[in-house]
């Protein structure tokens, strides 16, 4: 008991060092948040609101990303389509009708089909309705091939075959049967002046886009009743994955060897891609928008540090009274303000995934939330803790002990 | 006998032009001491306890605790000062809210090291001392004045501190609270610890071995050996 110490200088001191065991560094940094629960809650919930941001914008558009690779996977990326162009004076033109035959004969097509625009001809629910109101529908002659070359599926019904080709019997696309209010088979609409029944409705057909706003028509049907004269007016090809580039510059000449620049080539795949390229972007600025959320969530736990080392200058002089160095009080704030934002860290990536799920499943995608993102928003988190809490925890540190216990 | 504390010289001042708080005050104490500090308000008393606890350095002088040298030692040698050498005893006691006497007692022993488990059962027997063994788990709003000043004074004595620094510890306290306080402080310095308090209470002092009094930053009176 009595102080009666052996000593070989000075300067040695007779005791330990003052220490602190890592699971009392993590406990106490909790002090100040158990203290002062509400304020912690709110600053965390900064960070929480910008991580999550973060990571719904990332989740939503990789789950859009994986939708579109499964679309591209099962739709197949190796389908050209060849449409006639206008002429000079601005009229839609035909191709010869032979053109299906020919381009079937290049090397490395597998299989081809066409389409014809009536362009005088419309389809109206019934008879009611004044001529001018087409609605934006096309009334399309379709081959019987069609819908195998474009990966279409029918909803509901059947597709045209040899024996409806030639019977007033029509398929709508699906944009088609929205707009005319007609969900059923059986039902009949009016083309020009005819009645056509309708035998079946189709899916929204990704690689044709064109066909979802169609009425598709057998020839031999069109022709007889609309005088159609068998000359298509899109082309829709497909071939072997490897020959697409080689077939492709074959296609224009070939389908109008009279006018082949008059021939518009284009691949469906590379305009849904292009398409969700035009997503990305809208990404990118989503993605700055988080991080400026995330930014200021930071600001806001420096912020509460900052009045938090203020409050508790007591506090910290009562610690180093008791054997506290100045970098047991920088961890103790710094583990604080980490904590501050893990937790909203670890709330935010929840609450981000679940956002990115909620919206996945509603549009029929797959819920993709990278790991790797997730790990990084995390990380990023405790970044940022660590850079809010610096310059508090520095601060709090530098208190001289003298002035944190008086008062 | 060892000494514990000696000032030689020091002198602590504040502000530009500097004002001496305390001025060359030279003060030697032995280990087993039980000195009372007086002098009016203003006078440096806190400023010299607060350079005795290493809690402040000299701005001149050297001052020499527990056989250190304080004004040549890294913060990290005074921290180690303070957590095993030094216990301190404040007038506005500064316990932490919302955790009980245990834990407030056992944080005495946070910067040594000490397991958990160890501290609190530490804590209990610093507790146990001070008489309070039967307020283990309350919280300091549900203790009297005097209850939570000598649960302040088992967290500064849990670690067996050989010096132990009391500024106006009956301060916020009745008399009777007051007289039980310094009982204990006697107590403590019976089982061998050194103890410095500061009172304004010059009855009180009066009952110590060994009364300083300061003014205006110097010890116009010691009542006890005149140190070299
Ligand atoms: N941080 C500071 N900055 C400037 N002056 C200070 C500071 N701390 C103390 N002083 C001055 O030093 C002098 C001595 O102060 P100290 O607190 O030691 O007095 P005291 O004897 O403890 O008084 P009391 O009995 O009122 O507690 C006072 O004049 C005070 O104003
Ligand atoms: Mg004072």
């Amino acid at each position: 008991m009595t102080p009666a110490i052996e000593r070989t200088t000075e300067q040695r001191a007779p005791h330990g060092k003052s220490r602190m065991r890592p699971g009392d560094v993590v406990r106490v940094g909790t002090t100040g948040l158990r203290s002062r629960p509400t304020r912690a809650i709110l600053s965390a919930l900064g960070i929480a609101i910008g991580i999550s941001a973060m990571i719904a914008v990332v989740g939503i558009s990789s789950s859009s990303q994986a939708k579109l690779n499964n679309d591209l996977q099962s739709l197949g990326t190796n389908m050209l389509t060849a449409q006639a162009g206008k002429d000079i004076f601005g009229k839609p033109t035909t191709l010869p009708a032979n053109t299906v035959a020919q381009i079937q004969r290049i090397n490395g097509v597998e299989s081809a089909s066409s389409t014809a625009a009536l362009a005088n001809h419309h389809i109206y629910r019934n008879s009611l309705i004044a001529p001018g109101q087409t609605g934006g529908l096309s009334v399309q002659v379709a081959d019987l091939n069609l819908l195998n070359v474009v990966s279409g599926k029918i909803r509901t019904g059947t597709w045209l075959n040899r024996a409806t080709a030639e019977y007033p019997a029509v398929v709508l696309g699906a944009d088609t049967a929205d707009r005319l209010g007609i969900h059923t088979p059986g039902s009949s609409v009016r083309i020009g002046n005819q009645n056509f029944t309708v035998v079946g409705i189709l899916d929204p057909v990704p690689l044709a886009p064109d066909l979802n706003t169609a009425a598709l028509i057998g020839s031999e049907i069109a022709a007889r009743l609309f005088g159609f004269d068998g000359n298509p007016v899109r082309i829709y090809e497909r071939s072997s994955d490897e020959s697409v580039e080689t077939v492709r510059p074959l296609i224009a000449p070939t389908a109008n060897p009279q006018a082949p620049r008059d021939v518009e080539v284009s691949r469906p795949s590379d305009a849904l891609a292009a398409k969700y390229a035009a997503d990305q972007a809208f990404t990118g600025l989503l993605l700055g928008l988080g991080s400026i959320a995330l930014l200021v969530g930071g600001i806001g736990v420096a912020n509460t540090m900052v009045i938090s080392v203020l409050e508790r200058r007591r506090e910290i002089g009562l610690r180093r009274a008791l054997g506290a160095t100045r970098g047991h009080i920088r961890s103790q704030f710094l583990v604080e303000a980490l904590l501050l934002s893990a937790m909203g860290g670890v709330v935010g990536a929840a609450l981000g995934t679940g956002v990115t799920a909620i919206i996945a499943t509603a549009n029929g995608w797959p819920v993709a939330v990278p790991w790797p993102v997730l790990g990084a928003g995390v990380l990023a988190t405790l970044a940022i803790g660590a850079i809010a809490g610096l310059y508090p925890a520095i601060r709090a540190a530098r208190t001289p002990p003298t002035t944190a216990l008086s008062g | 006998m060892t000494e514990i504390i000696r000032l030689k010289g020091v002198s602590r001042s504040y502000g530009q032009p500097p004002t001496n708080a305390l001025s060359e005050v030279d003060l030697m104490v032995e280990a087993g001491e039980f000195v009372a500090i007086v002098g009016p308000s203003g006078s440096g008393k806190s400023t010299m306890l607060n350079l005795l606890g290493t809690v402040d350095r000299p701005s001149a002088g050297t001052a020499t605790i527990d056989g250190a040298a304080v004004n040549g030692l890294s913060d990290s040698m005074l921290s180690a000062l303070r957590a095993y050498r030094i216990g301190f005893v404040f007038q506005q006691f500064h316990l932490s809210e919302g955790i009980t006497a245990t834990e407030n007692v056992a944080d005495g022993l946070l910067y040594t090291g000490v397991p958990r488990a160890e501290r609190q059962r530490r804590a209990h027997a610093a507790l146990k001392r001070v008489g309070l063994e039967h307020r283990l788990g309350h919280k300091p709003h549900q203790l009297s004045g005097g209850e939570r000043q000598r649960v302040a004074i088992a967290r500064a004595v849990a670690g067996n501190p050989p010096l132990l620094l009391a500024d106006e510890p009956t301060g916020n306290l009745d008399s009777v609270s007051g007289a039980t306080i310094i009982e204990l402080l006697h107590e403590l310095n019976r089982q061998g610890t050194t103890v410095l308090v500061i009172t304004h209470d010059t009855e009180l002092a009066s009952q110590l071995p060994r009364q300083i009094t300061l003014r205006d930053g110097r010890i116009v009176a010691d009542s006890g050996r005149v140190s070299s």
